[in-house]
């Protein structure tokens, strides 16, 4: 799977310190696969306890679809459960933007070519703004450039991404092939390091 | 960088480079790894695919904690789902040739209470494990920290992750706590001036006299708690109280190893010159027992304070807390009725806790109608309990005693707070529904979740000390 560019409507949720037991509440992560989290995505924001939709809940809102979600800062607090990261990639999200995340979550979320997109607060709320104008303002994410921009705007920026995680999501390569391939150096640490446990 | 001054974290973290290359991130080794059945199963599935084994099996540590019941483990598990998580668990313990520490184990309790206990996490280690509060074993001065599936599945295929060094933060507390002032306390303080983000990016060292003086659970509630002001981990520089705690200790090195060990221990603390990104520095003096009244760990107030009025930039999201919770601004919680008090988690479950719950409560009853669970970190705390006799003190109080685990922390088993009741607990997260779909938690420490227990209501433990 890689990540080069998208251009996509986007979800508002312009809620700051969003926890991971938000995204998908402990409840659900029971199953021992990765495939299905969606469903239960924002579980308890989206559904209440007889199961009915919750209108006013922005997923439940036909005129936000989009692969874009647009968050308030520290998005991903909490737990280091994936299952979060599943859940927004099975729901159908490739691109999270916000003015802050929590580092766990970004982990996760580039580990499974989620792109997680910093910005800053005037940007974010800019954003917002443009979104609550029209809900059919298109974003368009260019991975190469390292651009941001809202079409028929002026609005744009750009963004940063260590220069290795970008590698991999243009190139579909993940931690796993390069942590592999330090098989030799490791055997060599081992016998090396200074401390005996 | 040999020469220059260094801080604990960045000793550590250079004794454990395998290899460092411009523009990539460092690969880090692991010295130990914990492992449960919810963050695991899909980590082993992976292995299988790429048809690899464990790299180094002595490694990683399994234990079944998070979705386990805390009442008659000798049966099985009657949730169908959470049966087949432990046992999943166990299948591929068997079938990758790891140690597990399964249900009915006499090892067998919250991986970060038995890690320390068990003398496996040791100081100037390298620690993961696929959850958050790993950073609990940063209190005995090693780098630990939390990390997702897709790691634990890199983790035990080759003992190694990739990591950005974070910046380092050293959070000093100097001077003496109050009377009725815990290192839950402490933490809940912290976080409540720093935010719930505002360590984000950071490691932090906490230091000065105030965390001297503590135990080293003490220690651990400390640490474990890093991550709720968004920290990957925390530490705290292995000293004499560290030593002590771990000499003798099932696992820790004996011997020879033992006197190398300690000699490069030693050695780890925090040069005098190092720099760290970021300081803060607070008066233990100025730390009441705090409560949290919101829905994330950075709103919590001094037990006699009131509910803060909304400041700038943070008014709609604590309107939104106050309408869950069902509290207002400006409210003091103090008399607020109370349904449940959880005492337990990997925050607050080990054996000093409970202790102190029971030195507490001992000759008094629980207040009418209030549940009161006692959920302790391993089953070797709650033997300790029972061979100290604190059961009896709990039985008598009408306290429910139970088995070892995560429990009502995250109420993924069974053990849930009902819809709209009120829980004062000794974990780690208010989070919306985190005890139970809603249900609302005031975060504590085990004192002032004792005092609940016997008056039903938010209660200043200070007014019944001696």
């Amino acid at each position: 799977m890689k990540f080069t560019s998208l251009q996509s409507t986007c979800v508002p949720l312009p809620m700051e310190n969003v926890d991971t037991d938000q995204i998908i509440p402990a409840r659900y992560l029971k199953a021992t696969t990765r495939e299905g989290f969606g469903e239960n995505l924002f579980r308890d924001w989206r559904y209440d306890a007889q199961g009915q939709a919750i209108p006013d809940f922005v997923l439940n809102n036909p005129i936000y679809p989009g692969q874009i979600l647009v968050a308030g800062k520290n998005f991903g607090c909490g737990s280091s459960r994936e299952h979060a990261a599943w859940a927004l990639v099975d729901y159908g999200f490739r691109v999270v933007i916000s003015s802050f995340f929590a580092d766990i979550f970004q982990n996760n979320a580039l580990n499974n070519k989620l792109l997680p997109i910093k910005v800053s607060d005037d940007f974010l709320a800019a954003l917002f703004s443009k979104i609550e104008q029209n809900p059919q303002v298109i974003l368009s994410v260019d991975l190469p450039t390292q651009q941001l921009k809202v079409e028929e705007s002026e609005l744009s920026t750009s963004f940063e991404i260590n220069p290795y995680k970008k590698d991999c999501l243009l190139n579909g390569y993940n931690d796993m092939d390069y942590l592999l391939s330090q098989k030799e150096q490791t055997i060599l640490f081992e016998k090396n390091k200074e401390y005996s446990f | 960088m040999s020469g220059t001054a260094k801080t604990l974290f960045d000793k550590i973290w250079d004794h454990h480079l395998i290899s460092q290359r411009e523009g990539y991130p460092d690969v880090l080794y692991i010295d130990r790894h914990f492992i449960h059945e919810v963050t695991s199963p899909q980590a082993f599935d992976g292995l299988r695919k790429r048809g690899i084994p464990v790299a180094r099996p002595k490694q990683t540590i399994a234990t079944a904690d998070h979705n386990v019941p805390t009442k008659n483990q000798h049966l099985p598990i009657v949730e169908e789902l959470s049966r087949l998580q432990v046992e999943t668990l166990q299948k591929n313990c068997t079938e990758f040739g790891l140690d597990l520490y399964g249900l009915g184990h006499e090892k067998q309790g919250i991986v970060h209470v038995i890690g320390p206990e068990l003398g496996i996490s040791l100081p100037g280690m390298t620690m993961v494990c696929g959850d958050s509060h790993t950073s609990t074993h940063g209190a005995l001065g090693a780098i630990a920290f939390g990390i997702g599936t897709s790691e634990v599945e890199q983790v035990l295929a080759t003992q190694s992750l990739l990591g950005i060094r974070p910046k380092t933060m050293k959070i000093e507390i100097n001077g003496t706590l109050g009377k009725g002032v815990l290192s839950k306390d402490i933490i809940l303080y912290i976080i409540s001036k720093i935010s719930t983000s505002g360590a984000t990016g950071y490691f932090v060292e906490y230091a000065g006299s105030a965390i001297r003086a503590l135990s080293m659970e003490a220690r651990m509630t400390i640490c474990n708690m890093s991550i709720e002001m968004g920290a990957r981990g925390g530490l705290i520089a292995p000293d004499q109280t560290t030593f002590d705690y771990i000499e003798g200790r099932e696992f820790a090195p004996k011997g020879e190893a033992w006197e190398a060990s300690l000699a490069w221990w030693k050695t780890l603390p925090t040069d005098e010159q190092a720099i760290y990104d970021k300081t803060y520095t607070y008066d233990a003096a100025d730390i009441e027992p705090m409560i949290t009244y919101g829905t994330n760990p950075g709103m919590g107030i001094g037990i006699q304070e009131a509910i803060p009025k909304a400041n700038n930039g943070e008014a709609a999201e604590l309107e939104k807390a106050l309408q869950y919770m069902g509290l207002e601004a400006q409210q003091s919680l103090l008399g607020k009725k109370i349904d449940y008090v959880f005492i337990g988690s990997c925050t607050n479950s080990r054996i000093e806790d409970l202790r102190l719950v029971a030195d507490f409560v001992k000759g008094k009853k629980k207040a009418e109608g209030i549940n009161v669970w006692i959920v302790p970190g391993s089953q070797k705390v709650e033997q300790q309990a029972k061979q100290e006799g604190l059961d009896k003190i709990f039985t008598a109080a009408g306290f429910d005693l139970r088995q070892a685990g995560c429990s009502a922390c995250l109420a993924m088993n069974e053990d849930k707070v009902p819809a709209g009741k009120y829980c004062v607990s000794t974990s780690n997260r208010n989070f919306e529904g985190r005890q139970g779909p809603g249900s609302r938690t005031f975060l504590a420490s085990p004192l002032t979740a004792a005092v609940a227990a016997i008056t039903g209501e938010i209660t200043d433990v200070r007014t019944y000390l001696s």
